[in-house]
């Protein structure tokens, strides 16, 4: 994998994200429900953190939340230290797209754009263009493994390429975070593998904060933290041990359950 | 790239962007063959006070176009014009309904067009077979080949009876076609004073104004000498005539009517099929605003999709239109196509496709980006 810009900078262990005390209601009047009901999270460099609860526990809510696209409806959330409280779409949108890359559930690629121009559509939004951009899209889209395919179209890609396609558009303007809901729902268990530890290389290698959203338990193995939540409330927080294998933390994540 | 995701989410429908691509067409084709037609018929109706080198127009009071006016005026005016400062030349002209007389039997209406044209006032225009001098010959006559046969003639040589005078056909024009449908016929001052039967009475006198005069104040004078005529600018001639004929009998109105359902008819079409087309890839622009795209962005992709469709629409409709314009070249009411007019049809057609991205922009602007986590 390509060395960064990030990565050439001093390695740096403050969050690049804190989230404190967030609260959010969905809906109105009699329909109001509490989908989060004061979390807080933060996220540091080089870490992969798996954000695990079931189904309507409110995970994809506090996501969202993270990635500035839904707004809280109280507490506070810091990315790269600034403060979102008094920010606007447009200026939320704008702190996206300097700090953040999207890996979705369902890849959200443009049908209609091949691989390489999924993945430049991104640098292009961000105002890079020209042969740099297609360069730099074309430099991710190998990373990931995917030479071969930059002219596909996703419709003729697999699901997993099709993933890959999805953190390669999220990595190419070297956010510092990067932010994935149920990354491996849709793949089978080699190309969910893939993408895990493609996602755990990034955090690595690239010193970036990934979190994903699952509930996907063979994820569990590349995580460097695993954060729980139920109900909108974070519950526990298991942190890998220092010199213990990726591999390991599931098992000490399933004793630790039992335990519970 | 927002021109590539444009085109491709265009392309990406074939029959939508077909049915948008009919729409600007229709739209195209109607709006410029209405006021191609409506260019036409100012052209006809302002062909011969354009063609006339005259400053000012005199015409008896409340003249209502060229070819209203009988024959009131007379020699006293032209005199009293003469003798007013500033004024180079008064050059009579007649203008005046005839009735000719087929030579197979049968009759149809003409519009004598009498003037000499040595005296530089108005000459016949187009003039493609004979020549003034030839109009200056005993008995004749010039008239548009257009009319040949509604005149039941053949062309040069032919004869036939206006009111009850014989008259011979000398020269030919091409392209003076009569909003009225009664054909010019050009010829002398005399002949036309001969053929109606009035030594004295003439319709209009051109005013030609001395080098350096000031035009608005002999007209001032003139109208000041002149009783029972007006005085007229070429400019306020003109108006006057395409009022009387375009605006008075209804068919400018039918004309630039029909020009305006056409733009609202395509723009309707447009704005529904750009609509649709957006409400199909609100995921992507909502991904697009995940991912931390501007408005502004998005909104460029919309317009550019309206933009691709207006330049295609207007080429695929204005070949239509001049294809048109070709057939309609020899017909009684020639449509005309100006590279003004032509702009102007594909600043209308920009328009009407920007109009119609702004209900796809709206629908835009309340994209949740948040959706993106809920397919």
């Amino acid at each position: 994998m390509s060395q960064e810009p990030v990565s050439q900078e001093p390695v740096s262990h403050a969050p690049v994200l804190e989230a404190i005390d967030i609260v959010k209601d969905l809906g109105s009047g009699a329909g109001k429900v509490r989908a989060v009901k004061g979390a807080s999270l933060s996220l540091i460099p080089g870490e992969l953190t798996l954000l695990m609860g079931p189904s309507g526990s409110g995970k994809t809510t506090l996501l969202s939340i993270l990635g500035c696209i839904l707004t809280p409806t109280s507490g506070s959330l810091r990315i790269a230290g600034v403060s979102t409280d008094k920010l606007n779409a447009e200026e939320l949108a704008a702190l996206r797209r300097k700090h953040m890359g999207f890996i979705f559930q369902s890849y959200n690629l443009f049908p209609t754009l091949t691989a390489l121009e999924n993945v430049r559509i991104s640098l292009d939004v961000r105002g890079q263009k020209g042969f740099a951009a297609a360069n730099r899209s074309e430099e991710v889209l190998r990373d990931v493994g995917l030479a071969y395919r930059l002219r596909s179209y996703p419709g003729n890609l697999s699901g997993g390429e099709q993933q890959r396609v999805a953190v390669a558009r999220a990595i190419a303007s070297s956010p510092s975070i990067v932010l994935a809901d149920e990354p491996t729902a849709a793949l089978d268990g080699e190309n969910g593998h893939a993408v895990m530890a493609l996602l755990a290389r990034i955090a690595k290698e690239q010193h970036r904060s990934v979190l994903a959203v699952t509930h996907d338990p063979r994820t569990l193995s590349y995580a460097d933290r695993v954060v729980r939540i139920e109900d909108g409330r974070i519950v526990g927080e298991e942190r890998r041990p220092e010199g213990l294998d990726a591999p390991e933390i599931a098992d000490l994540t399933k004793r630790r359950k039992a335990h519970a | 790239m927002i021109l590539t995701l444009a085109f491709r989410n265009l392309f990406h429908d074939r029959i939508r962007l077909a049915v948008t691509l009919v729409g600007i067409l229709f739209s195209i084709v109607l709006v410029a063959v209405q006021l191609g037609l409506y260019l036409g018929a100012s052209n006809m109706i302002t062909a011969n006070i354009d063609a006339a080198k005259a400053d000012l127009f005199i015409t008896v009071f409340g003249a209502k176009s060229f070819e209203d006016g009988g024959m009131l005026l007379t020699s006293r005016e032209r005199h009293q014009a003469l003798a007013t400062p500033g004024v180079k030349a008064v050059i009579p002209l007649i203008v005046r309904f005839a009735e000719w007389r087929k030579p197979e039997g049968g009759s149809t209406r003409v519009v004598i067009v009498g003037t000499d044209a040595e005296d530089g006032g108005l000459a016949p225009i187009n003039l493609v077979d004979g020549t003034w001098e030839d109009i200056k010959a005993p008995e004749a006559v010039a008239i548009d080949r257009t009319y040949l046969n509604e005149l039941g003639i053949t062309g040069i040589g032919a004869t036939a009876q206006v009111q009850n005078t014989r008259i011979r056909v000398r020269a030919i024009t091409d392209g003076v076609r009569s909003f009225v449908q009664s054909p010019y016929t050009y010829t002398t001052l005399n002949r036309a004073r001969s053929i109606f039967g009035d030594a004295d009475g003439v319709t209009f006198y051109l005013v030609q104004t001395q080098p350096g005069a000031n035009i608005e104040k002999v007209r001032q004078d003139l109208k000041g000498r002149l009783e029972g005529a007006e005085v007229l600018t070429k400019a306020e001639f003109r108006d006057r005539s395409l009022k009387q004929w375009l605006f008075r009998t209804g068919a400018g109105v039918a004309l630039i009517g029909g020009a305006l359902l056409g733009s609202l008819v395509g723009t309707v079409i447009v704005a529904q099929t750009l609509y649709s087309s957006t409400k199909d890839h609100l995921g992507e622009f909502a991904t697009l605003r995940a991912l931390g795209s501007s408005s502004g962005y998005i909104h460029k992709v919309i317009l550019a999709q309206a933009g691709i469709s207006a330049v295609v629409g207007y080429l695929l409709g204005i070949s239509i239109a001049l294809t048109i314009l070709v057939l309609s070249h020899n017909t009684a009411l020639p449509m005309v196509m100006t590279p003004g007019l032509a702009f102007w049809l594909f600043t209308l057609t920009v328009g009407m496709c920007a109009i119609s991205a702004l209900s796809a922009i709206v629908k835009v602007t309340k994209i949740d980006p948040a959706t993106v986590f809920s397919k």
